[in-house]
Parts: C-alpha cells; sequence; structure tokens
C-alpha cells in the first residue's frame, strides 16, 4: 500500500509539472522548411491535419520522442517530426539550435543505468546497474542481480570498474574487474538447507553499442569465484545482454 | 646668385612647411578617432535566453485488475508501472504488483488441509519489459471529439513470488493507451506471466493471466 501511496504522490508531481507547463513562456521560432506537416498525434501513423509555410511563427509547446507539439499563428496545435524542424530559426533570427540527442551526448555521457538478462551458471539472471563515468574509458557501476534457479535464487551485488576500449566508437568492447556479496536461498521445497552469503569476485569482457537518442545496448561475459566457507571455491559463468540509457 | 639662393631658401621652407603641415593634419585626426563620439550609442546586446522545451518521454502510473493463478483463483491485483518512451515506437517498462490468492478447490473441498501458510499466499512480481506501439490510431467520441490511442505488444522478463519462493517469469500480453489528453493516458491490458512452479510434487509450467486497467501520466 506504502508503495501505491508513492506512486500516487508522484502522479502528482506530474500534475504539478504539467500545471507549471502552461504557465512558462514557449519558445517560438520561424519556419524554413518550404512547409511542415502537423499530424494529430507524435508519430507517424497519426493523419495529417494541417500544413504551415515557409516564414510562419509557430512556437514549441512540448516534445515526445522525436515529436514536438507546436502551434501555429492561427490557433491549431499538433505534432512535427523533429526532421522538420531542424534548420528553424530562433526570433532573433539565429539558428534554432534543436536539443536533439545524439553520439556526441553518447561520448560525453556521466551516468547510465541499465537492465540485461542471460544465464547465470544455469539459473535465469536479471541484473540492473547504475554507472558513473569517470574518464572516457573508465567507469565504476554497481550492480544488483538475481538469479533465479531450479534448486536456489541467489541475490547478487557487486561494484565493478569498467574500462572501454574506444569510447570514440559506436561499438566498443570493454573489459571489467569487481567484487561483492552473493546470498543464496535454497528452494523452500528442499528440505534441511540454510540461506548462506558470501563474498564474491568477478572478472569479466563485452561489448557496448549506441544504438539511438538515449539507447545503448550491451552484452557481456563474466567469469566469478563465490568464496564458499566450505573446502572448495565454487565458480561460476554468466553471460547477459541487454540495454541501457544514459543521461 | 643671391637670386638662386633665395629660392632654394624658398624652395626648403616651402617644402619643410608641407611637410610638418602634414603631420599637424595626421595629428589631427589621429586626435579625432579617441575623442568620444556626439551621441554614445545606450544600446546593450540583449541575451536571449530561450525557454527550455518540456519533454514528456517518461510515463508513470498504477493499475488495477484481476489475475487467475493457476490453480489459486481469480484475484484482484494492483500495482505501478513506470516507463520511458524511446522512439515513438519502442518503450521500456518497468511494473510491479500483488494480488492476495484465494483457497485452491482442494483446500476448499478437503476442508482441513492447508497447502499455503498466508503469507505464501501473497502473489507478487516485478518485470522489465519491451514495448512496441503498433497501432497508432484515433477514437471518436460523438461528433466533435477524438482520442489519440496507442495498442502496443509488450513482453520481457521478471520475478514472481508466491508459495514461498521466487520464480523467473516470462510475462508477454498486449495493451491499449486511451490518451484524453497529451499528458494523461489510461491503459488498458492483457498480460500472461508464466513460471515453473512445483508446489504439487510435480514441475509445470504455469499461466497467470492478468487483465488490467490502468491510469499514467507522462512527465
Amino acid at each position: 500500500m506504502r508503495w501505491l501511496l508513492l506512486v500516487l504522490s508522484l502522479s502528482q508531481f506530474a500534475i504539478a509539472g504539467s500545471a507549471a507547463g502552461a504557465e512558462r513562456q514557449v519558445r517560438e521560432v520561424t519556419i524554413t522548411d518550404p512547409f511542415i506537416e502537423l499530424h494529430t498525434g507524435p508519430g507517424s501513423g497519426y493523419p495529417i491535419f494541417f500544413v504551415a509555410e515557409r516564414g510562419e511563427q509557430i512556437a514549441l509547446l512540448k516534445r515526445r520522442t522525436e515529436w514536438f507539439k507546436v502551434q501555429v499563428a492561427r490557433g491549431q496545435e499538433g505534432w512535427v517530426h523533429f526532421e522538420q524542424l531542424t534548420t528553424t530559426l530562433n526570433v532573433d533570427g539565429e539558428p534554432f539550435d534543436l536539443p536533439a540527442l545524439g553520439f556526441s551526448d553518447y561520448t560525453a555521457r556521466r551516468w547510465e543505468v541499465g537492465a540485461l538478462y542471460g544465464d547465470f551458471g544455469g539459473a535465469n539472471v536479471i541484473g540492473a546497474y547504475g554507472s558513473r563515468s569517470f574518464t572516457p574509458n573508465l567507469s565504476g557501476e554497481m550492480w544488483v542481480s538475481q538469479a533465479l534457479g531450479r534448486f536456489s535464487d541467489s541475490t547478487l551485488v557487486t561494484l565493478d570498474i569498467v574500462h572501454l576500449m574506444y569510447p570514440d566508437w559506436r561499438a566498443s568492447p570493454y573489459f571489467t574487474l569487481g567484487g561483492g556479496v552473493i546470498k543464496t536461498e535454497p528452494k523452500a521445497t528442499l528440505v534441511a538447507t540454510t540461506d548462506r552469503t558470501d563474498s564474491i569476485a568477478l572478472a569479466g569482457a563485452g561489448v557496448r553499442m549506441y544504438l539511438t537518442r538515449r539507447f545503448v545496448f550491451r552484452a557481456e561475459y563474466k567469469t566469478h569465484v563465490v568464496f564458499t566457507s566450505r573446502d572448495d571455491n565454487e565458480e561460476v559463468q554468466e553471460w547477459k545482454a541487454g540495454f541501457s540509457f544514459f543521461f | 646668385m643671391e637670386s638662386r639662393l633665395l629660392v632654394l631658401f624658398l624652395g626648403l621652407t616651402l617644402g619643410v612647411g608641407s611637410l610638418t603641415g602634414c603631420a599637424r593634419n595626421r595629428l589631427v585626426q589621429a586626435e579625432d578617432t579617441t575623442q568620444p563620439p556626439v551621441i554614445e550609442p545606450d544600446i546593450e546586446r540583449r541575451e536571449i535566453e530561450p525557454p527550455r522545451i518540456d519533454t514528456e518521454d517518461f510515463e508513470v502510473g498504477i493499475l488495477a485488475g484481476q489475475i487467475s493463478v493457476e490453480d489459486f483463483g481469480v484475484n484482484t491485483v494492483t500495482g505501478a508501472r513506470f516507463a520511458y518512451h524511446v522512439t515513438e515506437g519502442f518503450f521500456v517498462e518497468l511494473a510491479a504488483g500483488k494480488a492476495e490468492t484465494e483457497l485452491t478447490s482442494f483446500e476448499r473441498l478437503s476442508g482441513a488441509a492447508q497447502l499455503l501458510t498466508d503469507s505464501e499466499r501473497e502473489y507478487s512480481y516485478y518485470n522489465v519489459s519491451l514495448g512496441y506501439n503498433i497501432f497508432p490510431g484515433e477514437h471518436f467520441i460523438g461528433k466533435n471529439r477524438a482520442m489519440n490511442t496507442q495498442t502496443y505488444v509488450i513482453g520481457g522478463v521478471g520475478k514472481t513470488t508466491f508459495a514461498g519462493d521466487d520464480r523467473f517469469t516470462i510475462n508477454f500480453g498486449i495493451g491499449m493507451r486511451f490518451m484524453p489528453l497529451d499528458w494523461l493516458a489510461v491503459h488498458g491490458d492483457i498480460r500472461d506471466h508464466v513460471f515453473d512452479i512445483d508446489l504439487l510434487g510435480q514441475e509445470k509450467t504455469s499461466h497467470n493471466l492478468e487483465a488490467t486497467l490502468g491510469v499514467t501520466f507522462f512527465f
């Protein structure tokens, strides 16, 4: 119930945010394309219901993905794809620098979050991470992963250092080293087992590729050593792939 | 002789005079440029800070509906969802929900035998899914109003906690987003949650169909 309240209060924020947006001054630009097409919704499938010509002033109200909601001088509001606005001019005649997200934002990223899915020693694993870049090559990552297997479930928390080999390339390999803890809970249907928490160390390699906007694909292999309280250490291999977003 | 000297002298004085005159002229010109202009232009260049454009790529909201938990009846489910729209087509969604499950038919008929404790009977899940808006469209209400809609397919992975264990779960389904306002959406969703369960002695794949209605806000 508590999280429901949290979500409700978050939604309140969203409403307050949009209310504040209504009072805010809007950005006006001049069209330089021969014409722009206003769609009824933010997608190419929505029908075009209005066209505004070169030289007309339009107000940019909001943005959703690659679509801008604009208002033309005669009052109609519609959604325009950003490609038709790339050369528009500001009120002072200067070219309007469209805030498009691109590869340069990717190379300058500081924070990143992502989720990957794969196989952890035969169990299904879902991992989420947050990352902070220190230099273009080096970053630190914190992982929380859950491995759900036939006989036991594990939760891993690790801190990793990642070295990206070619930060200027769209796709680049990387290497990683890290350590943390693993908590293993055997299935309730098995008898006479106890939960245990062990230290874990890992080394791995992977590849990451910039896709579009804030979107990054990554796939990696990690080998883990679990320092158990028994005589032998356990080795676990992990493969996974998924997507991340940078900020 | 004298007259020649005179001519030379006159010539010299003329030459020197014209030279100094030129120099003085140049000096005067130089002084002119350093003097303040008569009218001081009193215009400062305005620094225009353009208003920021509101980006609405995130979506947050709540959902409620019914989930049919295999062998454990149809139960009310409540949950929350958070989505990020990457392109006009693709979005990534994080969702979580929970339900209180009923007794199985066996438990009801036998009277006393209980398969699960009260805490084990609670069904909760979270998942990460990738969705794609396949059919953008419009619904028309009466003569003058149209509402944007998006039909999407969605699928992903997650975890279900039920009957005392965490279970790896695949979910997939179809949903529809009705948008009465740009920043407000009403969702209708049908989702199947699939996981393996060995509670009744033999491992089997359990399908748990969920139908929900939800409200989300874009921000």
